[in-house]
């Protein structure tokens, strides 16, 4: 692969940008080349994750917050997800429908992912392709999650700012007690908040934040949208800000990159390892063996992936 | 390395309908393909700009208002004219059989009209993916 792609990335050029993304998602060969040099500029832009269930409105609060952005200046990337099927491994990928007037702009870059066989509501691939757009100059970054249920959060693996949406009506006051998304805030979005019931979820959220914060510094603020009527998109912005200029202040911008990278390697190793064992010839042939011993009994998962283990790593 | 043949469905101009694109988006899903499913009323150039930051291998256009000389030529020449020569590009709708050779001329490799097998679409895809 040629650095030329790089650079071009570097100078902001559209065309480079997709083709790069495509080979990291593809994990074509010898694309550390690329990313080296990518990753030496990477590391300015602030990196916002959208997170809900499905149909909370996170496309059209990424279209509104990006009009925002864009009005002061920013520039804007924009990423995407959306389930893979497990099943053919296709993927209908929808969230653009909501975004296509800005498509038009030359300050935002919009790319679509399948999660491609990744849980945690991110696409395995994500962490390079928020440092590709962050090297190629965008200042805002805005991650959009497969809509989740309750324990996808490896969104605040990769964000800076993790905004979880929800929408009134979603259940008692027993669902947000639970672990999952309901612990991952940095902020809280109550969207469709011309809605009945939405005192309610704010007033449940209110006295989440009021538990939490006897343990934490800071008080995570709800802010209330109706985002297909771009109302109060200005005070999320606000919100966003400060909560950016909390991370500089206290140092936890450093703690939060720390923990992405942690979890870029991570990944890349288990794709290496994956790859590794799954491109073995012989893989198929002992996998079926052991399969059909497990299935007659003969022998557990557990002691079968010991045997695989062996053979193809530590030998 | 792993590739998938990534689509992009649009339908360019005024029609609001929408079934036969999203049929068709749900068949290349099931197939393996990534489709990004654009919606209606698009301009060529929004399209064009979408298939280049989406970096997809095909772009399949749907149009049932009758304007397709204007509307997938203009796709098709503005592809060319930004480097994407190598797209596959395909059109759907309400096509008169006298207008597929002026289209194929243009660079709409194929078309397709009412009752095709989605099976078709999908293997002619298949075969014709350039990259």
């Amino acid at each position: 692969m040629s650095s030329d792609l790089a650079d071009k990335v570097l100078e902001g050029d559209a065309r480079s940008i997709a083709r790069l993304i495509t080979y990291v998602e593809n994990n074509v060969e010898g694309i550390a080349d690329s990313m080296r040099t990518i990753h030496a500029h990477s590391g300015h832009a602030h990196v916002i994750g959208i997170t809900g269930v499905m149909g909370c409105g996170k496309s059209t609060l990424i279209y509104e917050l990006t009009k925002q952005f864009r009005a002061s200046g920013k520039t804007v990337g924009i990423i995407a997800i959306d389930p893979t099927s497990q099943f053919s491994g296709g993927a209908l990928l929808g969230d653009r429908i909501r975004m296509m007037e800005l498509a038009m702009d030359e300050g935002v870059f919009i790319r679509s992912m399948g999660t491609r066989g990744m849980l945690g509501g991110l696409a395995s691939a994500v962490y390079d392709v928020v440092e590709i757009m962050d090297a190629s100059g965008k200042d805002i970054i805005l991650v959009e999650t497969v809509g989740v249920g309750q324990a996808e959060v490896d969104i605040i693996k990769i964000a800076d700012s993790t905004i979880v949406v929800i929408v009134p009506g979603l259940g008692d006051s027993i669902q947000t007690l639970k672990a999952g998304i309901m612990e991952i805030a940095d902020i809280y979005v109550v969207n469709k908040a011309d809605r009945q019931g939405v005192e309610q979820a704010v007033a449940e959220v209110q006295s989440l934040v009021d538990i939490e914060c006897a343990r934490k510094e800071r008080k995570t603020p709800i802010v209330q949208t109706i985002a297909k009527e771009s109302h109060n998109i200005e005070e999320l912005i606000k919100t966003i800000d400060e909560h950016k200029k909390y991370l500089e202040k206290t140092k936890k911008l450093e703690e939060q990159r720390k923990i992405r990278y942690e979890a870029e390697l991570v990944e890349i190793i288990r794709k290496k390892l994956m790859n590794y064992i799954f491109n073995e010839e012989k893989f198929k042939e002992t996998l079926e063996t052991l399969l059909h011993q497990i299935s007659v009994k003969k022998i557990d998962p557990h002691t079968a992936s010991e045997i695989i283990l062996d053979q193809f790593i530590k030998k | 390395m792993e590739t998938k043949i990534r689509i992009l469905i649009a339908k360019p101009g005024l029609d609001g309908h929408d079934r036969g694109a999203k049929i068709v988006a749900r068949a290349l899903r099931d197939a393996g393909m990534e489709v990004i499913y654009t919606g209606l009323h698009q301009t060529p150039a929004m399209i064009v700009e979408a298939a280049i930051q989406e970096d997809v291998h095909v772009v399949g256009l749907s149009l049932l208002s009758g304007a397709h000389m204007t509307l997938f030529v203009d796709v098709a020449e503005m592809l060319k004219k930004k480097g994407l020569g190598d797209v596959l590009l395909i059109g759907g709708g309400i096509i008169p059989e006298e207008d597929i050779p002026a289209l194929k001329k243009k660079g709409i490799a194929g078309i397709f009209g009412p009752g095709t097998p989605v099976d078709t679409i999908v293997d002619f895809v298949k075969k014709n993916v350039k990259r």
